[in-house]
């Protein structure tokens, strides 16, 4: 009886060993590469024997890089904060407002966040170039909202739906007006989805290739993504893996660390609204 | 569609006469509200998706993109034929290459999937019980799901490199292979490369959403079956899973849907490669590489019917809460 529940017991914990290894080690080889370089590069060491950071020197000091990652950046944060204020406002409505024609909207959110990206290429190509924004960010910031808008709204409204009514009837009798109760009520209350649906949209802003690769056209105005995804030499012995695996792990880190720290409420914010960020 | 919920989620705005005023107040702002974000959404999703219907209609070329004409459905069908009396069709719905690419796309759309519900499933199970480090196990499954597409392409293309791969070395020297083998080029490994990478990141996301619906089993049913004396596989396959199954629907449809539209991860690991090319990597590549802007537009347009109509399947299956929640 023993026997087996201890046999059960080690199986179970090889069976958990197995999935964290095959969870955390392609990051971790990634980390060990970009710390090698010359011949130890093509070596298959799990530690190198020599930790180097030229890899890191090199990435930061030549090409485009660091000017890719401040794309990136404000890029990504703009997107956070546009989709948040377009979404608190639009998920009050929908929530707490009885009008003609709220399903029909919250039926095109929906439609919308099922879009495939390649369906609205052909059409937003036209229309940033037509408003010459292609080759800037903001022709970026804008594509972006066809993914971050939709699950924002609809995240925001779910949780604004589940307040208790109660805070805002109080509000109302002391005649509050509908901003302020958005900005007076709503929001000290709302910080937990804010902090959820604003990371998943970061994340979502900051993976983007599709449109990033074809809206840019140049090294200064690409994305971190699109910069990886183009290192490449000229031939496949000169391809600078050392650097791509540094530049990987750059812009890696501060996701994993940010979504380490808030998983609880990204796994809420995910499963809440079973869309993909 | 319209169900129960509708009329019991719908916010009981109780207006005696004297609040109309109000209600018609709150009404108006509702829409002001609700303007900059419609507007916003018309003009990113709305209208860019109406001009690539048209220009799947016309000739357009990037070369010279303003002048361009209506040509009808000659984008995807044109029956043409010659004085020899040959009759020569061409268009996208007769394109091999199109074809081959549709074939591509639902094979690694249904394998994937299967397996990432598979070892979802497992994971999940995993995490549902309780045990010492569920926290760390949990931490590390999301460590796939956070890092982008992008990279994880570019780490396992260094993992799978026929020359210095990890994969191929370790493979050696368990004599599972007998020479090196060029995973993500080779026609035979490429689809297999492709969708081994994907499993290993998108399963994270088909675990938490597993596990969100595992967790709102009540506990006493596990604990009934336990005094019956049902055995766990019994349990599983009579209690766990006919409970789970609205939750594993959703995900299964939500995950298929984006399958279907994969680009970023194919075009990246393997490129030009026939074998894995999706309808999304062929319909970007006419648009922009091939000079084929019209002839692209044409496939986006047939990819978004394909996927509206799993859409409008997944909203009735899925029986979406349209009052905001699922």
């Amino acid at each position: 009886m023993t026997a087996a529940k201890l046999i059960r017991g080690t199986l179970f914990y090889l069976l958990v060993a197995v999935i964290v290894f095959i969870s955390v080690f392609p990051f971790y080889y990634a980390i060990i590469t970009s710390l090698k370089t010359g011949t130890a590069l093509f070596g298959t060491d799990l530690w190198p024997q020599v930790i180097s950071f030229t890899n890191y020197v090199l990435v930061f000091s030549s090409g485009s890089f660091p000017r890719n990652l401040l794309n990136s950046l404000f890029i990504s944060s703009t997107v956070v904060v546009l989709s948040l204020l377009l979404g608190i406002t639009a998920a009050y409505a929908l929530a707490r407002v009885a009008f003609k024609g709220r399903k029909v909207i919250l039926f095109a959110i929906l439609s919308v966040s099922m879009f495939p990206q390649l369906a609205v290429l052909a059409g937003l190509f036209e229309l940033v170039r037509a408003t010459h924004l292609i080759n800037t960010p903001f022709a970026l910031i804008f594509s972006y909202m066809i993914f971050t808008l939709p699950f924002t709204v609809w995240v925001l409204t779910t949780f604004v739906r589940d307040l208790p009514m109660e805070i805002e009837e109080a509000a109302i009798v002391d005649g509050a007006t509908p901003w302020n109760i958005i900005i007076k009520v709503f929001m000290p209350l709302m910080w937990p989805a804010l902090v959820t649906t604003g990371l998943l949209a970061f994340i979502g802003a900051w993976n983007e290739f599709l449109f990033a690769l074809t809206f840019t056209s140049n090294n200064d105005q690409r994305t971190v993504p699109v910069a990886i995804a183009l290192l490449g030499g000229a031939s496949d012995f000169e391809i600078p893996w050392g650097q791509i695996m540094a530049a990987s792990v750059i812009v890696t880190v501060p996701l994993v660390v940010l979504v380490l720290i808030f998983q609880r409420k990204i796994i809420s914010g995910l499963t809440a609204g079973g869309v993909k960020g | 569609m319209a169900n129960a919920e509708l009329t019991t989620s719908i916010p009981v705005v109780t207006a005696p006469p004297r609040r109309s005023v109000l209600t018609r107040q709150r009404v108006r702002s509702a829409w002001l509200f609700l303007t900059p974000m419609l507007l916003v959404l018309i003009a990113v999703a709305g209208w860019p998706l109406l001009r690539t219907i048209y220009f799947g209609f016309t000739n357009t070329s990037l070369v010279d993109f303003d002048n361009h004409k209506w040509i009808g459905f000659a984008n995807y069908l044109q029956i043409v034929q010659l004085k020899s009396g040959r009759i020569l069709y061409s268009g996208v719905l007769v394109d091999p290459l199109w074809w081959r690419s549709v074939w591509n796309t639902v094979r690694f759309a249904v394998i994937s999937v299967f397996f990432e519900t598979f070892f979802g499933m497992i994971v999940a199970l995993v995490l549902n019980a309780e045990f010492r480090g569920r926290g760390v196990v949990r931490a590390a499954i999301l460590v796939p799901w956070a890092i982008p597409t992008i990279v994880s392409a570019k780490m396992w293309s260094w993992m799978l490199n026929d020359q210095f791969g990890i994969i191929n070395v370790v493979l050696l020297n368990l004599g599972i292979i007998h020479e090196k083998v060029a995973w993500t080029a080779s026609a035979d490994t490429a689809m297999t490369a492709v969708l081994v990478v994907d499993i290993w990141k998108t399963t994270p996301f088909m675990t938490l959403l597993i596990l969100a619906g595992l967790q709102m089993i009540p506990t006493d049913i596990y604990e009934a079956a336990k005094i019956d004396g049902v055995g766990p596989l019994k349990v599983f396959w009579r209690v766990t899973l006919p409970l789970v199954r609205p939750a594993l629907m959703v995900a299964v449809i939500f995950r298929a849907l984006d399958a279907l539209r994969i680009f970023d991860l194919i075009y990246v690991l393997t490129p030009n490669n026939a074998q894995t090319k999706s309808m999304s990597v062929f319909a970007k590549e006419n648009l922009f590489d091939f000079d084929k802007f019209a002839y692209g537009s044409a496939a986006s347009t047939l990819l978004f019917v394909l996927l509206a109509l799993i859409t409008i399947m997944y909203l009735w299956l899925g029986r979406v809460n349209l009052e905001g929640g699922r």
